[in-house]
């Protein structure tokens, strides 16, 4: 076997995975908390790579340094998206909270179908070229033909935004009033929990995640479209299934192991399936285990 | 609440819309030739449109809320429900519909019996679905997928085995019953929105092998010279064509309501709206929960197996670029809107949201914008639909009897 492939391969299933991650995070804690699967969280993505590509072209036709584009858009795409989520929660899902589950379900892919004609109807349909935001780092030269600069800005990045997650749920008010929340709602709001503040933090929290995932793959592919996020959403929903939808370690796991099998598929079989695996594989895992690696199993209450 | 409040609150929301929507709503930049373009007068719009629109949604709102918990059976039914329950104003209505039915490929041109015809198939396909998401609770996004098999099978086996229309029409249904069978099986235990995005998965896996194998599809480039349908032989005229398969779609929405009205009270049908409504409570009165969501699935997929022949038929060519998961979406929207359950409130649905659009060209641009918007304020304000479900109840009408003792 070639080695230096397998090594290639193995890599570009980890940045694909780490995006994936980023994506699924927002899914899997929304759905921890309010057990809705958030339809339109693969277009927050795109919203988030949208604005980026916005306020870096503007910036950098009025002559500003590359640094400072990339942190300024970079900034503005994770606000933007944040006020994106936000928004759609007061909107469409918080009027719904007592509703059935299909209703919210009907109304979260309302919002879904709403986002992506907003910014077809806004913008453009076509794919429009993304910069790179990332630049390629002179320090990793050596090692750049295994694996290029922003890849590996993608993973660094990824693995900052995990870490500093899990000590935001792990030790902050915030945090523990989330996972409260996530156990039981109404007797977190017993206990003097805000729970409308959470749900709202959650949302915002998975925006801004999501809008990273966005931007990062975009300066990686060099392009961007309307319907990039529907695709990314339901692989990175794919991902927070097979690790155990609800649990962040969980949602890492799962796209980890999608993005490698899928660069392996790629790379070993074909490109032609690629979609279908991915969809396959989400049929068998819901299957075979609906709660997922990591999931723990959901006892319904009578 | 007073009114200066109301201004402040209306205003918060406008230039709150106004913020979010700047970057995608102003500015438009262009990557190749370099150049930006800033368009203020959207953010104008959005701020005068959102001033408003956010005093109707508080208003909208709590009215909804003040609505909550008046629950009263037999209160809901419409004043034109009522007058249609009576046999005097139904026998005519019945016969002026029956009458323009008939008379509308006569009195109007090709054009408009083509629209027809495709509001029609969705008809079909908004009831089949109906019997999937409205009477059983089963959330199917990938509706479409069966849809496609009908097609397919009309255009593939016409292209092997030069079958003909009336040949492949019960065939299609009932290769879309296999379809549904085959899919529903393995997903019967996922509840609701597991359920929603494996149908999703299912619809798209269809669609991308459709897309992939050339041998078997031809691949994007699809199928074409699907023959219309024949009528014992005779040389029809482009025209006539048109107008025959109009017959044969209202023939055939007919069939799949009289089918469904027939369905809603059999037993299986009292079991389906016992699903949606309680899981638990239907097995522990021995219904076989199963074979129950499976049955749905099948008799789904039937009317879209079917509607997918005569799309074909019509199309005279089919791609898989014509069943996305946004067809699924607009089947479940002329569903949602007319009012999931309610036979009349589909038809009505399907009918709007296909015939609008096609004429009004001008908004036709920001059809599924407003699909997406329909979807969410239904949601939000209307669950039920335009035209509600009236569920049969039971009303104990002994009480009086009892106390007199």
């Amino acid at each position: 076997m070639d080695y230096d492939f397998f090594l290639k391969l193995f890599l570009g299933g980890l940045t694909r995975g780490s995006i994936y991650a980023l994506i699924a995070l927002g899914y899997t804690m929304v759905y921890g908390i309010i057990e809705l699967i958030n339809f339109a969280h693969g277009e927050i993505y795109m919203i988030g790579a949208f604005t980026a590509l916005i306020i870096s072209t503007v910036l950098t036709m009025s002559g500003f340094p590359a640094l400072a584009v990339t942190l300024i858009a970079a900034t503005a795409a994770v606000f933007y998206a944040c006020c994106y989520g936000y928004t759609m929660e007061k909107i469409a899902y918080k009027p719904l909270r007592t509703a059935p589950r299909l209703s919210a379900l009907i109304s979260a892919i309302g919002m879904s179908l709403f986002l992506q004609n907003y910014v077809l109807l806004a913008q453009t349909s076509d794919f429009l070229p993304f910069p790179s935001l990332i630049p390629d780092f002179e320090f990793w030269e050596p090692y750049a033909h295994i694996m290029s600069a922003p890849e590996l800005a993608i993973i660094v990045t990824t693995i900052i935004v995990m870490v500093g997650l899990t000590l935001l749920i792990k030790f902050t008010q915030i945090g523990k009033a989330m996972r409260a929340t996530s156990q039981d709602k109404t007797m977190a709001m017993l206990l003097g929990v805000n729970v409308n503040r959470v749900i709202s933090f959650t949302f915002i929290i998975g925006s801004g995640t999501a809008a990273i995932g966005g931007m990062l793959i975009a300066s990686h592919i060099g392009q961007i479209n309307f319907y990039m996020g529907f695709i990314a959403g339901i692989k990175a929903f794919v991902a927070a299934v097979l690790g155990g939808i609800g649990s962040i370690p969980g949602a890492v796991l799962g796209s980890l192991i999608l993005g490698w099998t899928e660069s392996f598929f790629t790379g070993y079989i074909s490109s032609d399936y690629e979609d279908v695996f991915a969809f396959l594989f989400l049929v068998l895992i819901l299957i075979f285990r609906p709660s997922g690696i990591l999931g723990r199993a959901e006892t319904k209450k009578v | 609440m007073n009114l200066l409040q109301e201004l402040k609150q209306s205003t918060i929301a406008a230039v709150w819309f106004m913020f979010l929507t700047f970057p995608l709503m102003v500015i438009k930049v262009n990557t190749v030739t370099k150049t930006i373009e800033w368009r203020w007068w959207n953010m104008a719009f959005i701020g005068i449109a959102f001033f408003f629109l956010s005093a109707l949604w508080r208003y909208m709102i709590k009215h909804k809320e003040k609505n909550t918990g008046k629950f009263s059976p037999g209160k809901k039914i419409s004043a034109i429900r009522k007058r249609l329950a009576e046999k005097r104003f139904f026998v005519p209505a019945m016969v002026l519909l029956t009458i323009t039915t008939l008379a509308f490929p006569y009195s109007f041109s090709l054009y408009q019996t083509n629209i027809m015809i495709s509001a029609l198939i969705y008809v079909m396909l908004g009831l089949g679905l109906n019997i999937v998401i409205g009477l059983a609770g089963l959330l199917d996004l990938g509706y479409v997928a069966f849809f496609a098999v009908g097609a397919y099978a009309y255009a593939l086996l016409h292209l092997n085995f030069g079958m003909t229309f009336w040949m492949v029409l019960p065939l299609g249904g009932l290769l879309g019953a296999i379809m549904g069978i085959i899919l529903g099986y393995p997903v019967l235990r996922l509840r609701g929105d597991y359920l929603a995005i494996v149908t999703l998965g299912f619809g798209e896996i269809i669609r991308l092998v459709l897309e992939n194998w050339n041998e078997f599809s031809k691949g994007p480039s699809g199928i074409a010279n699907i023959p219309k349908p024949g009528l014992f032989g005779l040389d029809l005229t482009l025209q006539q064509h048109s107008i025959y398969l109009y017959y044969i779609i209202v023939a055939l929405v007919i069939f799949t309501i009289f089918v469904i009205n027939r369905l809603q009270d059999s037993r299986i049908g009292r079991a389906w709206i016992a699903l949606k409504d309680d899981e638990i409570a239907c097995q522990a009165m021995g219904i076989d929960k199963a074979k129950t969501k499976l049955r749905a699935f099948a008799l789904g997929a039937t009317w879209a197996g079917m509607a997918g022949v005569v799309f074909a038929a019509k199309t005279t060519f089919v791609n898989p670029a014509s069943f996305t998961i946004w067809e699924s979406v607009i089947i479940l929207c002329t569903v949602v809107l007319g009012g999931m359950g309610s036979i009349a409130g589909v038809i009505a649905g399907a009918l709007m949201l296909i015939l609008l659009p096609e004429y009004l060209r001008a908004v036709s641009e920001y059809r599924m914008i407003v699909f997406g918007a329909v979807l969410v304020l239904m949601m939000v304000f209307k669950p039920g639909g335009l035209i509600e479900n009236v569920r049969k109840t039971y009303h104990y009408k002994g009480h009086e009897h009892i106390t007199a003792e």
